[in-house]
């Protein structure tokens, strides 16, 4: 399955992919930065980045274990945020259709970005370009970026100063308006974000996004009013 | 017990994402599944957006990013492409916060 996009827009694609890399990559000296002050060493604030590689995962990690919280905690709410990039290889494998090799290097870049950028392309070969592009850029961006702001870089300053925060928040919403074509895609959208502000200020960072996946859940199992859907296989 | 923390949630997450891409494809062709995986980014991004502009920690709060998010709406209803968009999204946040 190669596609018939031509090259042009693929290159779009890769653009679009990098510039969402350098955007976040940007956080990442945020990352660094409060890695080292949490009681981390620099070796294990960038093996974080390097191995765990999903930025919300990190942040819980290191948030609960420089407020004084248990290791094992830390890793506990890791991986229930870590659980959401399950539901997006899901939803990515039948696109990527990887195997062996390329499957293993591949899940380790299945993030809210990377699978952002495939999911909004109906062609495949443009959804694939958007995901490898896209993750691969966060990747070196979010790595480079942390080993500086472990290394006590954050001379460049707040990334809020540059409206970095509101850029990522832009960025989100760009990518699910072409998302927005009917009316259950609408509701769900409205309801994810009513269920996440409602969910954050009972929870820590994090928890809401997941929690708000589960407004997709309900209002997915229902089959759409008057469909004439076939059933599939026995 | 840093470095055991820092390794198993790395094993962790890394788990979590190969399981998702190694599900069997026929789980996948079942309509109600696709359709919940089709809304999933839906809800998630729409959740992702209004986190990022909205919260900080545990509270919520009304500032410069939801101006810049408007902004980029703005953006967006023009049509204008998605580095445009989230360009204004930047400079309009910036700008607010340096008046």
């Amino acid at each position: 399955m190669t596609g018939r996009a031509g090259s042009s827009e693929r290159r779009g694609v890769i653009r679009d992919g990098i510039g969402v890399g350098l955007a976040t990559g940007v956080y990442g000296v945020s990352f660094g930065a409060i890695g080292v002050t949490s009681g981390l060493s620099v070796a294990q604030t960038c093996a974080l980045s390097l191995l765990a590689f999903t930025g919300a995962s990190q942040f819980a990690l290191v948030g609960v274990l420089g407020s004084g919280g248990a290791p094992l905690a830390g890793t506990a709410s890791a991986l229930l945020l870590g659980s959401r990039n399950a539901l997006y290889g899901l939803r990515l494998a039948s696109t990527l259709q990887l195997s062996g090799v390329r499957r293993l290097l591949g899940a380790h870049l299945v993030i809210d970005e990377s699978t952002a950028m495939a999911v909004s392309r109906i062609d495949p070969s443009l959804a694939r370009a958007g995901f490898w592009s896209t993750g691969l850029a966060v990747f070196c961006c979010w790595n480079l970026a942390t080993l500086a702001g472990a290394l006590g870089g954050t001379a460049i300053g707040d990334p809020r100063d540059y409206g970095l925060d509101a850029a990522v928040g832009a960025a989100y919403l760009a990518l699910l308006w072409p998302r927005l074509a009917d009316r259950r895609a609408q509701l769900t959208a409205v309801l994810g974000v009513l269920v996440a502000l409602a969910v954050v200020p009972l929870s820590t960072p994090g928890v809401p996004v997941l929690v708000a996946g589960s407004v997709a859940l309900a209002l997915g199992v229902r089959a759409p009013a008057g469909s004439t859907e076939p059933r599939s296989g026995p | 017990m840093i470095w055991a923390a820092v390794l198993g949630t790395a094993v962790g997450c890394y788990l979590l994402k190969l399981a998702g891409l190694s599900v069997p494809e026929r789980v996948l062709d079942r309509p109600a599944v696709r359709r919940v995986a089709d809304l999933i980014p839906v809800a998630l991004l729409a959740a992702l957006a209004a986190v990022q502009v909205v919260a900080d920690g545990s509270r919520l709060v009304l500032d410069a990013r939801l101006l810049g998010l408007a902004a980029g709406l703005v953006a967006l209803l023009m049509r204008a492409p998605f580095l445009v968009v989230v360009g204004v999204a930047a400079l309009a946040a910036a700008l607010v916060r340096l008046v």
